[in-house]
């Protein structure tokens, strides 16, 4: 009974079937809000208002001829987009989008997706590397460059959010804001943690104003140039759901997770019912919109995210490791002090 | 000293709109030598004018580019019109001028838009692209055509503008140009954007001269150089406007140059409109033989200068037609800007000239020929070849 569980978790919910689909629906909403705000439309055809279209994008790669290029190295080649997927599929199952304790939850999980979530960055700059292409070459060196720039003022900013609740469990730290009466207000005081960490993540997908590594006009498709068919479906997805990984990561330590009304009483009697909408509404719809609560705010992050896309146009390598450097690390280092503050005097 | 690796682009290259092939040698990120070869595009269209009468010539000349496609009409019909001798009529002129000035419009605004692509600002490309719709609309509206316009004839134009239409025009011209107002602010103003093309691709005023820089490129290095003012033609001698330059001698140079231009057209479309002459468009009776003699013609358009020589030999069909399109004079220059800069500036710093390689390329062909061993082959020799392969191969005989 109890594998059966295990493998339920894992293959249905919060495992693959879920991340693939609400990581797609993702990309179709960055599509189309990224369409919008240029005056386009975006996808249109495929299900309702094309929102079936990055699926079918995918299958469509899937059934396309795969290349290796002769110089390659075969298997490392084969193996990178494998090792990008697991690792982020990995990652998304520690994520509390089920259950307080989702079911391999223990203290410390902020680490460990933290590490699975640098992963594919190091999966994709062995892909370039192994593709043996000038394009891919320079494009496996910026994803690594990249990598130094954004990675500390990530890790910086997410740290902020674990020292305020005193733990290194994505669950506490989610639930941290509704476990104390009043306690709602910690969350606006992570902003400047919070854009740190919006623009770090969009750093780490590698998108406007940060798709240095796969700048088309630049480097074709940077590490992923000489991919094809079935492989660079995988990274396709891979990318959907470092996307859907990261923004729910982002919701869950900044914005509170599934916990959408503030309300007292200590977690651990609460338990997940009681958490979410308590009092008000308990029971399997409180556990359902706590669901759709996690969901929602995921969505605001993509949504910020496909603005942050539109709005600006692509940087250079050297000016994303100054402004990380010169901005986003000295702003975390800030907001951390400032959390330290508060807690020294007690007033969280 | 880290290794010099060699990065060929092109011919086939995301940053390319059309093939041409860049050598770079590039040291980490930082390009240390650039070399450019052309002659992907080449359609033989000189050749090809030589074989047809003046007024088909113009539909030739006018496939020249997709873009400024009535600046090589019109260079081309200002030397014909020369050797004839004929005086075209006001209204002719001004109805030139007035496409002249809207072809400028569309160019540049176009070009805003690839530049804005080339740094990945793909809302700025989609937006500015969008309001470049009102511009071919409003050419649509002029001539019946929104890319190849054909309203040049020898002697003046090809259709005339009615009074509604004119008022049409100049209401569809109040919201472009509050628009390219706003695309001038974002395009410098934008801090990701200028953060990308200040400094970038440095072309000294003394090495513009010396590499006969023109047009917006020119202007952007402190080249004080406008056909329309220093040789006017067309309805220009008449009409009042700025000269656009600047001493940034970067990419930032020409954006600003670029975008206050087609401020500067805008204003030049409603002068013009407001101040259209009454009268002919176009001279009545054209002679189709054009007496013996050359006439060389220069013309702004929307890339630099473009010249045009003609020479006429007492015959329907002219018997050299030479273009010198404004790229071929920006493009060595514009490969040297780049060195010295990194790899991702290379996409706009090329574009920073808005390349057509169409319009420029030429080839020179030597052929080794193994069976004579000679280093060329007589055209005679060649067309002999061929007529003897087509027999062998396909068994067809001439």
């Amino acid at each position: 009974m109890n594998a059966l569980k295990v493998a339920l978790y894992i293959l249905v919910y919060p495992g693959f079937l879920f991340q693939s689909g609400f990581s797609t629906f993702l990309e179709w909403l960055d599509r189309k809000v990224y369409a919008r705000m240029q005056n386009r439309r975006g996808p249109m055809y495929t299900g309702w208002a094309g929102i079936l279209q990055p699926i079918a994008d995918i299958v469509k790669l899937l059934s396309k001829e795969d290349i290796v290029p002769a110089a390659a190295d075969q298997r490392a080649f084969a193996f990178m987009p494998i090792l990008s997927l697991a690792a982020v599929f990995t990652a998304g199952l520690y994520l509390p989008v089920w259950h307080l304790r989702s079911f391999n939850s223990f203290e410390g999980d902020l680490i460990v997706v933290l590490y699975l979530l640098t992963i594919p960055s190091f999966a994709l700059f062995l892909a370039g590397w192994f593709s043996v292409s000038p394009y891919s070459l320079l494009g496996a060196t910026r994803v690594l460059t990249q990598l130094f720039a954004y990675e500390v003022p990530f890790f910086m900013a997410v740290l902020t959010p674990a020292v305020l609740a005193g733990s290194w469990q994505i669950s506490k730290i989610a639930i941290f804001p509704w476990t104390v009466a009043g306690h709602w207000w910690v969350i606006p005081i992570e902003l400047i943690a919070f854009v740190v960490a919006i623009l770090a993540l969009q750093a780490k997908l590698e998108r406007v104003p940060f798709d240095i590594p796969e700048a088309e006009t630049e480097v074709v498709g940077g590490p992923l140039t000489e991919y094809s068919g079935k492989k660079l479906a995988i990274f396709r997805l891979q990318k959907d759901i470092l996307m859907y990984v990261g923004a729910a990561l982002v919701a869950c330590v900044f914005l509170g997770g599934f916990g959408a009304l503030p309300q007292g009483g200590d977690q651990a009697s609460i338990g997940v019912l009681g958490l979410v909408f308590g009092g008000y509404l308990g029971g399997v719809a409180g556990l359902l919109l706590g669901v759709v609560g996690l969901l929602l705010k995921t969505t605001l992050v993509v949504f910020l995210l496909s603005t942050l896309r539109a709005a600006c146009a692509r940087i250079r390598i050297d000016q994303i490791v100054r402004f990380s450097w010169r901005y986003l690390a000295p702003w975390s280092v800030a907001q951390f002090l400032i959390v330290l503050l508060l807690k020294a005097k007690g007033a969280v | 000293m880290p290794e010099t690796i060699h990065l060929p682009m092109g011919p086939q290259h995301p940053f390319l709109k059309e093939p041409a092939k860049f050598d770079f040698d590039i040291q980490g990120e930082e390009i240390v030598g650039a070399r450019m070869q052309m002659g992907y595009n080449h359609r033989g269209i000189e050749k090809l004018c030589e074989d047809r009468n003046y007024y088909q010539c113009l539909f030739i000349l006018e496939r020249i580019c997709g873009i400024c496609s009535h600046s090589h009409t019109t260079a081309f019909v200002q030397a014909t019109e020369k050797l004839l001798g004929l005086e075209v009529p006001k209204r002719g002129l001004y109805l030139r001028t007035l496409v002249c000035e809207l072809e400028r419009l569309h160019s540049h605004l176009l070009w805003l838009g690839v530049a804005a692509h080339e740094v990945g600002f793909d809302t700025l490309f989609m937006l500015v692209w969008r309001d470049r719709e009102i511009v071919m609309e409003i050419l649509e509206e002029i001539s019946g055509n929104r890319v190849n316009y054909a309203i040049n004839t020898i002697g003046g134009v090809r259709r005339d503008l009615t009074e509604e239409q004119r008022k049409k025009i100049l209401a569809m011209l109040e919201p472009l140009l509050a628009r390219t107002e706003y695309y001038a602010g974002i395009g410098t103003n934008e801090p990701s954007f200028v953060g990308r093309i200040r400094g970038v691709g440095r072309m000294s005023k003394e090495r513009a001269i010396e590499k006969c820089a023109v047009g917006p490129f020119g202007r952007a290095s402190g080249v004080d150089m406008d056909i329309r003012r220093d040789d006017p033609y067309g309805a220009y001698p008449d009409l009042e406007f700025k000269v656009i330059t600047s001493d940034e001698c970067d990419i930032y140079g020409r954006v600003l140059v670029r975008v206050f231009e087609i401020v500067e057209s805008c204003k030049l479309v409603r002068q013009i409109l407001e101040n259209l002459p009454e009268g002919e468009i176009a001279v009545k009776k054209v002679m189709r033989r054009v007496p013996a003699g050359a006439a060389i013609s220069r013309y702004e358009a929307p890339r630099g200068e473009d010249v045009h020589w003609v020479r006429g030999n007492g015959t329907e069909k002219p018997e050299r037609v030479k273009v010198r399109a404004p790229t071929m004079a920006n493009l060595e220059a514009a490969t040297e800007s780049v060195v010295g800069a990194l790899v991702a500036d290379i996409p706009i710093a090329i574009a920073s000239i808005d390349p057509c390689f169409s319009c420029t390329d030429r080839t020179t062909v030597a052929l080794n020929d193994r069976r004579r061993g000679r280093r060329l082959t007589t055209w005679a020799e060649l067309r002999q070849h061929g007529i003897d392969w087509y027999r062998k191969n396909k068994g067809i005989s001439f």
